[in-house]
């Protein structure tokens, strides 16, 4: 049915959609403007040189690498361990099942300063140095959570008798997992992936507790907005950051918008 | 004859539950078999504990002789068509009735050359390539079973098979199952709560209550004699006759069952009540009489005067057809 929504209702929409908006395009824009020292609006001119200025500056390129390598690592992770956690969860039933899911979903809902304080305090107890790694398990613990709810939805809309049938049939788990369960759970898997790269490609608490000398991305962008010289290449690096978050994001929508393919096939 | 499937004391409990309790159980080779019984009767539970999807917390299972009570499922020679099918989504036809091939290590040509030969067993030469998705529910219910019956299982194991399927469509896969079955010579196992099915299908079937076998035996068993009211309920053909009533027409103080072929009417008898309802049924008509509080149930033949509803008559009949029975 479609409703007529009152036309004050229709401008606080639209006020809302734009307030929400309109400040990545200024992002975007300011990435051509002439002036290097402050955001002056209108820009007095326009310009592409900031891309060709931020693709020669050097200290862009370690932070970069650093971000896509964390990202890429903590991902890995994330889609194995989530995967399994979900496989036992979604099957098992036990004593306490509930409070388990509740442990494994709490690192999302948690600030991020409280993990990333009770990480670096856990690394500093156990005299583990701070470095790639230490980033990698910070953003770890919230990759799998994003992972693991992705699975453990398309597992629960899988009809369970597909398990069976393949054990029936002769299968050994892994079979099962390999032939009946992963294919299955493909697209979710892809769109749980997709999500936990860009949620970690753009980190900055958690990161800033775990890191120790090194910066990645979003900490450089952070650095670099307090001097005020080449502001626009900061524009710059963010377009390149919005672009490999976004696109990842958009591609896991349309990932699982589609997902009835799998469900409703029981009967 | 070789015992298919034995069951000795076989109970599978869940907590306090006792969903399989002391089960004994033999089902002979190459028969059909059927489990009957209400929802929550324990019949599910036993095919699951042939399958191997339960484990027995006490008492022995054994297939062709050989104890099975800790096999798992992928390692047991029996195969499942399951109530809601279970085929595989990503898969299309012929991948699926391949897949029990296909995970024993069977190469490609051969196990497509198999599967192509059960489509056509089961009548769906052409389908190979279509996905479960774009069938009816009858045609996945055959892929299902060209599906179980290509791993060539020593005893097919049905779960309510035909329960989704309407009134036609199930007629006609009655018949087409009980011609697979004698052409293949199988063991079938047939789990069902409709006691047509069971009674027109089976050459032998056990009645399940409560966890326990109420009663097992050839149809004509269960339907002229059966064992206990619960049967002659389940069964629900039979007229049921509490102690008061059976001593009234002749016999000691006890339950007993009467089928309405064998209940004729009479002017005069012991027993008489008021005709409640009518029904013609083409070859007679069923005429239900009110016997103080009983209703009992007799079929007059056609050609033989019918009483008016309201009408009072006695009721008469063979004292060899008055089956007596235990009060469970």
């Amino acid at each position: 049915m479609r409703s007529d929504a009152s036309w004050g209702l229709k401008a606080a929409a639209i006020g809302g959609l734009l307030f929400l908006h309109l400040p990545i395009l200024l992002i975007f824009l300011y990435a051509f403007t002439t002036e290097e020292r402050s955001y002056a609006f209108p820009p007095p001119g326009l310009t592409t040189e900031w891309f060709a200025v931020a693709w020669n500056r050097e200290d862009i390129w370690p932070p970069l690498w650093l971000s896509l390598q964390v990202a890429a690592i903590a991902t890995v992770l994330a889609m194995i361990l989530g995967t399994l956690a979900a496989a036992a969860m979604a099957r098992a039933s036990f004593f306490g099942r509930d409070q388990i899911s509740l442990l494994i979903l709490l690192p999302i809902a948690l600030p991020g300063v409280i993990t990333g304080m009770s990480l670096r305090s856990a690394f500093g107890i156990m005299d583990i140095p701070f470095s790639t790694w230490t980033i990698v398990l910070g953003h770890a613990t919230f990759c799998i959570v994003i992972v693991y709810n992705n699975a453990i939805a398309r597992m629960r809309r899988l009809s369970g008798g597909i398990l069976e049938a393949s054990a029936d049939l002769g299968a050994n788990s892994f079979q099962t997992f390999r032939y009946v369960l992963l294919p299955n759970l493909g697209s979710a898997l892809l769109a749980g992936g997709m999500l936990a790269f860009a949620l970690s490609f753009d980190e900055v608490i958690v990161t800033t507790f775990t890191a120790g000398q090194q910066s990645t991305l979003p900490i450089w962008m952070l650095n670099e907005l307090v001097r005020p010289r080449q502001r626009p290449v900061t524009n710059v690096v963010a377009i390149v950051v919005f672009a490999a978050t976004f696109v990842p994001i958009l591609i896991a929508y349309y990932l699982t918008r589609g997902g009835s393919e799998t469900a409703g096939m029981g009967k | 004859m070789t015992a298919a499937v034995e069951f000795q004391n076989v109970s599978r409990h869940f907590g306090t539950v006792r969903a399989v309790d002391g089960v004994d159980l033999t089902i002979a080779e190459g028969s059909f078999f059927a489990m009957l019984g209400p929802s929550g009767s324990g019949k599910t539970t036993c095919l699951r504990l042939i399958s191997g999807f339960e484990k027995p917390t006490s008492g022995a299972i054994r297939i062709f002789g050989e104890d099975v009570s800790q096999t798992p499922p992928h390692l047991r020679n029996v195969n499942t068509v399951f109530q809601d099918y279970a085929l595989f989504p990503h898969m299309n036809v012929r991948d699926n009735v391949a897949y029990g091939l296909m995970v024993k290590g069977m190469a490609k040509g051969p196990r497509l050359r198999k599967a192509e030969e059960m489509l056509s067993l089961v009548k769906l030469d052409d389908y190979g390539d279509r996905k479960p998705a774009q069938l009816s529910g009858g045609q996945r219910q055959r892929v299902a079973l060209a599906r179980a019956l290509v791993n060539e299982p020593r005893v097919l194991l049905l779960d309510e098979p035909l329960g989704a399927l309407d009134l036609k469509l199930r007629e006609a896969m009655q018949d087409e199952l009980k011609a697979l079955q004698k052409r293949l010579g199988l063991t079938f196992v047939f789990v069902t709560h409709d006691q047509h099915e069971a009674l027109s299908m089976a050459d032998s079937l056990a009645v399940f209550n409560e966890g326990k076998i109420a009663q097992i035996g050839t149809p004509q068993d269960i339907y002229d004699r059966p064992a206990t009211r619960f049967v002659a309920d389940f069964v629900g053909s039979s007229n049921v006759l509490p102690p008061d009533l059976t001593r009234a027409l002749g016999g000691p103080s006890q339950w007993a069952s009467l089928r309405p072929e064998a209940t004729r009417l009479a002017t005069t008898g012991p027993v008489s009540g008021t005709v409640t309802a009518l029904r013609y049924l083409g070859s007679g008509t069923r005429v239900v009489i009110d016997a103080g509080g009983t209703e009992i149930a007799a079929l007059v033949p056609a050609g033989q005067p019918v009483p008016a509803e309201g009408a009072t008559t006695a009721i008469a009949f063979e004292p060899s057809a008055l089956h007596l029975m235990g009060t469970a």
